[in-house]
């Protein structure tokens, strides 16, 4: 799943990687967020089950309501 | 009867808690975050550390340890609860507290004294000190910008010269009943000249004062 911190949250590790390729000349970039992506190995045989279990997973733990939303891909 | 507290594995400051505790009057007993049954303790301190190394996301693992359910059943009833440090991140993070915390705003892991100005003083924290008081505390913490997107939080501290980005400048928080606290500084750092300020005094006092009155007065 990748979760990415909502946009009205600040992104102090973004900022400063933007502020980095703007001073290696590459002009344009107008936002950049570093977004987190989690790798599960899941048991099951049905991709919606799979999706439930991992979407509780998220709201659970892996992140954080104030700050996050998630998505999640299920493959097999 | 004394104050319980809590030491999650990556915890580093319950042994400067119940110095501090001891050292103004009152009784501390460490209490491993496995134990379920804290019956009896006046209040409670969340330490400051790195419950859990920090993984996931500071405070993440440890408001599942099996002692926060027992925190969060006192806390109803009452009784005073502190989060210091990586403490306060653990009760943003199990709800009791609003907000949550990312990387400070200039990148940098902060290890010095900060002026905080009192601006509430109904709260179990500061209610010994008085309204605009400056205190000097120790701050030492990479995750200390608290954000509120519901701007729901009560702030009883704030920095002087914003060392983080907080939001509102926020040094420390307070739920409605000012029972639930949470401080970013340390307190239990500042309680002799010897250590470079004696300022954290004030607020442990008010903690240890309100541990010590019948619940609901």
């Amino acid at each position: 799943m990748t979760i990415r911190r909502r946009p009205v949250i600040a992104d102090p590790h973004g900022a400063t990687v933007a502020r980095a390729l703007a001073d290696l000349g590459h002009v344009g970039v107008n936002s950049l967020r570093i977004d987190r992506t989690i790798h599960l190995d899941v048991d099951g045989s049905d991709a919606a089950d799979v999706r439930g279990r991992v979407e509780e997973m998220c709201r659970q733990l892996l992140a954080n309501p104030v700050l996050e939303d998630y998505d999640v891909e299920v493959e097999p | 009867m004394s104050v319980a507290v809590v030491v999650f594995p990556g915890s580093n400051c319950e042994h400067d808690v119940a110095y501090a505790i001891r050292l103004l009057g009152g009784e501390a007993d460490l209490v491993w975050h496995r134990d379920t049954d804290l019956s009896g303790a006046e209040g409670v301190v969340l330490p400051g550390g790195f419950a859990h190394g920090d993984a996931l996301r500071t405070g993440a693992i440890a408001r599942f340890s099996p002692v926060m359910e027992e925190v969060r059943r006192l806390a109803e009833e009452g009784t005073p609860v502190l989060g210091i440090c990586n403490g306060f991140q653990i009760l943003c993070e199990a709800g009791m507290l609003p907000g949550a915390f990312i990387a400070n705003r200039d990148l940098r892991f902060i290890c010095r004294h900060v002026e905080v100005e009192v601006v509430d003083t109904d709260s179990m924290l500061t209610r010994a000190a008085t309204p605009g008081k400056v205190l000097r505390l120790p701050l030492n913490s990479y995750e200390g910008n608290w954000v509120d997107p519901t701007h729901a939080g009560r702030v009883v501290a704030r920095y002087r010269n914003d060392p983080n980005g907080s939001q509102q400048g926020a040094a420390a928080l307070a739920d409605a009943s000012g029972r639930v606290v949470g401080i970013m500084p340390h307190p239990e750092r500042a309680v002799e000249d010897l250590l470079g300020s004696s300022d954290g005094r004030v607020l442990l006092e008010g903690f240890l004062g309100a541990t010590r009155e019948p619940i609901g007065v």
